[in-house]
């Protein structure tokens, strides 16, 4: 429903009151940023060497860069590891042998219900104290598998709803021509559901980017570790959170954008519904309701 | 085994768990709050609120909680030295109710524009038909319907919340879970499955409950169309 079936076109009256109106909102949004700035420069925040070493070039060289780079190196890890085990779990969940379908559903759900600042915290000590010396990088094999297993439970259930929102009928096809339920599954379904569900995997490296940044916690130098560290020695917390912020938000905004692009873009090359879905960070990503996603289990 | 209880009967494992709820109560009481005056921004005819209520959604919701909460302490209490409360614990638990509901009400604000949508335009219209004002006719008419239909992605959003309301760490909240595991499985890495097992279990029976009602609440309430 578009928003403007709640008010009727408004007549020159109306306009003229409208036109008010925004003045008016413009006038309180303006007011509280100029308010907030107003403050900020009370508290000497606005103060031009604050800013400075936040921006400095050597900040950037030194901690910016390399922290945007741990970021996008765990994410990365953990979108290609998620996909793989979600595909897994999934055709697990869609498996005909009950025993398998049992272990993946619960595995799933289980998953699905941790936070995964827990995650990351039994998974830092496990490779740092109980795994030492098989795992290098304790702190980033924690942030990298956390993320997995998370995201993985997510695009698992992604798989299963994708194959579900296939017309019965590609299931029927794949049978009449003499192939076995599970080359169906991997020939004919599964492609297509991929495919679907390519612009919510998208939108989930949102979810990613963001809870990577819980990495910090476990002393993993991402993004938002490699701020903090500078704000400390140059005692410009607000400066260094505010273009840490800055930069999660842009690479985000890119990101769904991208899936809301390939979304259009692939609506038309699938029988099932390609799935787009908001990522809401350490927690559930996709609606269990948003279109393509069956409740899930 | 034995050893373990002796563990886990040292650290207050239920209390931890009660400041998570705590945190996670209080939290969806501002989001929701926060999210339905968002929403109705959103939704109306001014164009500048519409914009800021867009821009307040698209930033915070591609900015970790993580950010915003560090951002909370480190920024907002250290530098400008705002305090919501005297006591020290209860300033940290308060900046961090504050970052969730601020996190979250953005996606209370998209779980009700979604149940808007599931708002018949013929709704609307007959309200505008009978003379309501947009205000009236969202208050009366739209929003109602909008909160039924929105159950099932508020429920995913307070799961989250639940969930996130770990990162609290973040903001210094000692006290709740991830704090409290990390401290015993630091001190006791010997029982580092049992004590990982302990909280991890603790959230899967917080959080079944909360999807079952959800579901339930949201076959119930849906308005039959």
């Amino acid at each position: 429903m578009s928003a403007s079936v709640l008010f009727d076109a408004p007549g020159p009256r109306g306009r003229r009151r409208m036109a008010i109106s925004n003045a008016l909102g413009a006038v309180v949004v303006l007011g509280i940023l100029a308010w907030v700035l107003v403050v900020l420069s009370g508290k000497g925040q606005l103060a031009a060497g604050l800013w400075r070493t936040a921006v400095d070039p050597r900040a950037w060289q030194y901690y910016y860069l390399p922290g945007l780079q741990n970021t996008l190196r765990a994410a990365a890890f953990a979108t290609v590891g998620a996909v793989v085990f979600g595909i897994l779990f999934g055709m697990g969940r869609l498996s005909h042998l009950r025993a398998i379908r049992w272990v993946s559903s619960l595995l799933v759900e289980f998953l699905r219900a941790v936070p995964v600042l827990l995650m990351m915290v039994f998974l830092n000590i496990l490779f740092g104290v109980t795994l030492r010396g098989v795992v290098a990088d304790s702190a980033f094999t924690a942030v990298v598998v956390a993320l997995i297993l998370y995201n993985g439970s997510v695009i698992a259930e992604l798989v299963r709803s994708g194959v579900g929102s296939l017309p019965r009928g590609q299931a029927e096809a794949g049978v009449s021509l003499g192939l076995t339920r599970g080359q169906t599954l991997r020939s004919i379904q599964l492609p297509q559901a991929l495919i679907a569900m390519l612009p919510a995997v998208v939108s989930q490296l949102v979810v990613v980017l963001k809870d990577s940044a819980l990495g910090q916690l476990i002393g993993y130098k991402e993004l938002l570790r490699s701020a903090q560290i500078l704000a400390s020695g140059g005692g410009n917390p607000l400066q260094a959170l505010f273009v840490a912020a800055i930069l999660f938000i842009l690479l985000n905004v890119v990101l769904s954008w991208v899936a809301r692009r390939l979304a259009r873009r692939l609506s038309s090359r699938t029988s099932g519904k390609t799935a787009t879905g908001s990522g809401i960070g350490p927690g559930i990503a996709v609606p269990r309701t948003a279109p393509g996603v069956t409740a899930g289990g | 085994m034995a050893g373990f209880f002796d563990v886990l009967a040292s650290y207050d494992v239920l209390g931890a768990f009660w400041v998570n709820v705590q945190l996670t109560v209080w939290g969806a009481l501002l989001a929701l709050v926060l999210g339905t005056v968002l929403a109705v921004m959103r939704i109306s005819p001014l164009l500048s609120l519409q914009w800021a209520g867009a821009a307040y959604v698209n930033i915070v919701r591609n900015t970790p909680l993580t950010v915003i909460m560090t951002f909370l302490v480190l920024a907002v209490w250290t530098q400008l030295s705002v305090t919501l409360s005297r006591d020290f614990t209860t300033n940290f638990f308060l900046f961090a109710v504050l970052g969730l509901g601020a996190y979250h009400a953005a996606f209370v604000c998209e779980a009700i524009r979604s149940g808007v949508n599931t708002v018949p335009v013929g709704q609307a219209e007959a309200a505008r038909a009978i003379g309501l004002p947009f205000l009236s006719a969202a208050r009366i008419i739209v929003l109602p319907q909008a909160f039924r239909g929105a159950i099932a992605p508020l429920g995913n959003t307070l799961i989250a919340l639940l969930k996130n309301s770990t990162v609290a760490a973040a903001a210094s909240v000692s006290t709740e879970t991830s704090s409290v595991m990390k401290t015993m499985i630091e001190i006791r890495p010997d029982y580092l499955w049992e004590i990982f097992f302990t909280f991890a279990i603790g959230f899967v029976i917080l959080i079944i409950p909360i999807g079952l009602a959800t579901t339930w609440l949201s076959n119930r309430l849906a308005v039959r169309r």
